[in-house]
């Protein structure tokens, strides 16, 4: 280590301001940064500090995407030699997936990544480590045959307008990786919806087996074909069609626990955003006149991306609302209106992205209202403390 | 009435080098200093130079705004230097000690004893900084007509000293004289603040004239802004001051004895002393004979203070107006690699994400170092653990940021002070310099508002 540091101490004159790499600066900081926690002691204010720091909590988040990632590759594995009716075993299913998804993983965080640097030269800051996050959810909400050139467009969309014209990480309005995901959306339906999207080589035309279709359950029930549908069980596990990180609720279930237990993700969010999936499927439920408003609530929680949408992109912390309360209120409405737009908007088969992109929206105005009431209750004390002095 | 307050936000960190409840007996150090520095916002006037021979209670500097205001030397000797900083700015005044003599201000016969008689005592001995109000956490106004007086009764700081040990190794009867002065101040209640965590002494239970309640709960329970906030919330205009508990006895040693000897007990304290202990001593005591041969070698920090709220005052520091505590830590000014990716079963936290999260009972090594890079707010929903009041911290830091004055005061700016949102910087994972941003808000509060 004192040799690495060593080069590291050498290197510096030339990355700081009037070196020759002045403009790496940043980078040359984010990577010392990252190797070695830097030397800075307090100066002013509390002489001691907590030991964790935004790198930490970041990893925290990546390591609950863990769950979610490994899962993810053995299932595209798993439906691609379905797909084709080979039975293959659980490895090579996983390193099959492994491979397909590793190209979209640093293809999203070389684009990002590289942005990220340059913002942060331009701004003189030091490099935040919010995009170590995005950039791993991004692959992990997208179809696996999504072609690598449209995965950087969308990655950069996202980092540039969706964050860095907010003033970068823990500006933004909107939840970079759910930028990512709306931009493709809507400028490449084809390559985000329909029944091949899910498979890898369906999109090239491979050849697959009788009875083999790739539609996620979210299709079918779209199409009215609920009774389709593979069984709750086989849909909370995982080993259905989908984009690749939301198909096992099993899985983010884990990723779950790990940020609620280290309290890096609020589960207040998580809960309400299936508390508000309940009201309105059983608000369906009771007014049903179609297969789709009849199926069990529950149901909602394993199709489609309601449970990875809950853990991970509701609960980050910059989008979301910022109050307790208001956490209430942004988690419950995300969870109602996901079931409504996928159960009653024939459009969208699946509704948690417009969703959470939406509350993402109304959350600042949620906060507003619950700031507004502790600011009424403080004018409210004062005037009845004034009233007693009169009398 | 007495109240019982039990509060649940908060966090206790737990640290090594808390002093043992033993007195130790400590000869006076030679050097002695009052700090302008010790009290916000002042803007500060000579009135001695250096050579000039001074007794305990003769004046050193006024406030130039308020020049009623006195603060007076803790011993008799000579005004050896007066230290200036940045653009001039007076750090310290110091005094070298020698006799011990004290003007007398006269013994009081406290039933006869009119308000402004005991204001123009305080004032003129140099006790008056003693006395604080909330708003703004500053030297009190002597023209303000405060709604309560409160006195905290105890610290839940880390390492803090235990109140209820520095009462039985004083005189109660000062104390009493003290609360006797204060309430003939306030037409309201003088509220005393115990712990309620632990068994307050029969002597201390017994005080006339104050209205006692008890705090239980993790730190900041202690801190005397949290319990005016639950038991006589502060609104736009309203005034209430607070004195430090063993400045009570202080104020109580002036009307009975007729002498400024501000003395106190003092805990030493911190993973860095070899034998963490009690001892007396007076208000700008110098602190490197004080500790000499008692702290570990290496790069130390010396805080007079806690942790959280504390000054660095560096090995030759004086102790500050208003601490009763001397915290010693190490430095943290060393590379760590990949520190930010270990396990950490040596690293405590307020989150769950090290694994000292195992071990919730022990006690660690904290040091100085800032643990990462400063970043933008992030995390939301983790001050409010901390700050036990109907307050939204995040919201009101970004007001003062955005300099938006009603929304501060319509957030609650003048119910806080900086010790209430030290905890908010100390689990802040985005390193951002909490404290300074309310004493900027406060700053311009003072500044808008008169």
């Amino acid at each position: 280590m004192d040799f690495l540091r060593k080069k590291i101490d050498q290197l510096k004159p030339h990355f700081s301001a009037g070196g020759r790499f002045s403009r790496f600066q940043s980078v040359f900081e984010g990577l010392e940064t990252f190797i070695f926690v830097p030397n800075t002691v307090t100066f002013k204010g509390s002489h001691v500090r907590d030991h964790l720091d935004l790198k930490r909590t970041m990893t925290m988040v990546i390591l609950a995407l863990l769950p979610v990632f490994l899962f993810g590759a053995y299932n595209i594995g798993l439906q691609h030699f379905r797909s084709l009716g080979v039975e293959t075993g659980m490895m090579e299913n996983f390193w099959f997936g492994f491979l397909k998804i590793l190209p979209l993983v640093v293809v999203s965080y070389g684009v990002g990544l590289g942005i990220e640097f340059i913002a942060a030269q331009i701004r003189g800051h030091e490099i935040n480590e919010g995009f170590l996050v995005t950039g791993l959810l991004i692959p992990l909400i997208m179809p696996i045959d999504i072609p690598l050139w449209m995965l950087a467009i969308a990655t950069a969309f996202a980092v540039i307008i969706g964050k860095e014209v907010f003033g970068g990480t823990g500006m933004n309005v909107f939840n970079p990786a759910l930028v990512a995901r709306a931009f493709l959306f809507f400028a490449y339906p084809a390559w985000m919806t329909g029944d091949k999207v899910w498979t890898e080589g369906l999109t090239n035309g491979a050849k697959i087996v009788d009875g083999f279709s790739g539609a996620t359950p979210l299709a079918l029930c779209a199409a009215g074909e609920s009774t389709k549908l593979p069984s709750f069980l086989e849909m909370f596990i995982g080993t259905i069609p989908g984009s690749i990180g939301e198909t096992s609720t099993l899985a983010i279930l884990i990723g779950a626990l790990i940020l609620v237990v280290t309290g890096v993700g609020s589960w207040k969010i998580i809960v309400s955003v299936f508390a508000g999936g309940l009201g309105m499927g059983l608000l369906l439920n009771a007014f049903a006149v179609n297969a789709y408003m009849e199926l069990p609530f529950y149901y909602h929680y394993v199709m489609g991306s309601f449970a990875f949408g809950a853990v991970f992109m509701a609960t980050d912390p910059v989008s979301a609302s910022q109050t307790e309360t208001g956490k209430w209120i942004y988690g419950f409405l995300i969870g109602v209106l996901s079931v409504l737009i996928r159960v009653v908007n024939p459009a969208y088969p699946e509704g948690v992205m417009l969703a959470i992109l939406l509350m993402n929206m109304f959350a600042p105005l949620i906060d507003y209202y619950v700031v507004q009431s502790n600011i009424n209750r403080r004018i409210k004390r004062g005037k009845v403390a004034l009233n007693k002095q009169k009398v | 009435m007495s109240v019982s307050v039990k509060l649940k936000k908060g966090f206790d960190l737990r640290m090594k080098g808390i002093a043992e409840k033993k007195m130790v007996e400590v000869t006076d150090p030679v050097l002695f200093a009052v700090k302008p520095t010790d009290f916000p916002g002042l803007t500060p006037k000579m009135e001695v130079k250096p050579g000039e021979k001074v007794q305990a209670g003769t004046t050193l500097f006024v406030d130039k705004l308020n020049p009623e205001i006195r603060f007076t030397s803790p011993v008799s000797g000579t005004v050896v230097a007066v230290n200036r900083g940045e653009r001039r700015k007076l750090l310290e005044v110091v005094v070298e000690k020698s006799g011990d003599d004290f003007i007398n201000f006269g013994k009081q016969d406290l039933s006869a004893l009119s308000a402004g008689k005991i204001k123009e005592l305080l004032l003129a001995s140099g006790l008056w900084p003693a006395v604080r109000q909330r708003p703004y956490h500053i030297i009190a106004s002597p023209g303000s007509v405060p709604k309560s007086i409160f006195v905290s009764g105890f610290d839940s700081a880390p390492l803090a000293p235990d109140y209820n040990f520095i009462a039985e190794n004083s005189d109660a009867s000062l104390f009493q004289t003290g609360i006797t002065v204060l309430k003939k101040l306030t037409e309201g209640k003088v509220n005393l603040i115990f712990n309620g965590k632990s068994e307050t002494p029969e002597r201390l239970k017994k005080i006339a004239g104050a209205e006692i309640s008890w705090f239980s709960g993790p730190h900041p329970a202690g801190n005397v802004g949290v319990q005016i906030h639950h038991l006589d919330p502060l609104n736009k205009g309203e005034v209430v001051w607070i004195v430090n508990f063993q400045d009570v006895t202080t104020i109580g040693r002036l009307f009975d004895e007729g002498i400024y000897k501000n003395e106190r007990i003092v805990a030493l304290t911190g993973s860095e002393m070899i034998a963490p202990h009690y001892c007396k001593m007076r208000a700008g005591a110098a602190i490197d004979s004080l500790l000499k041969e008692k702290v570990k070698a290496g790069h130390q920090r010396y805080i007079s203070g806690n942790v959280l709220t504390g000054t660095n005052i560096g090995e030759h520091g004086f102790l500050g107006f208003y601490d009763a505590q001397i915290t010693v830590i190490p430095e943290g000014d060393y590379y760590e690699f990949f520190g930010w990716a270990m396990p950490g079963f040596d690293k405590p936290s307020f989150y769950r994400t090290f694994f000292s999260a195992l071990l919730p009972k022990k006690n660690y090594l904290l040091n100085t170092n800032l643990h990462g890079g400063e970043r933008a707010f992030v995390l939301t929903g983790k001050y409010e653990k901390v700050v036990p009041m109907d307050i939204y911290p995040m919201q009101l830091l970004k007001a003062i940021l955005a300099q938006e004055l009603e929304m501060m005061e319509n957030l609650g700016i003048y119910e806080i002070a900086e010790e209430d949102f030290a905890l908010c910087e100390y689990i802040c994972p985005s390193k951002i310099e909490i404290q300074a941003i309310v004493r900027q808000g406060i700053d311009l509060m003072i500044k808008e508002m008169s």
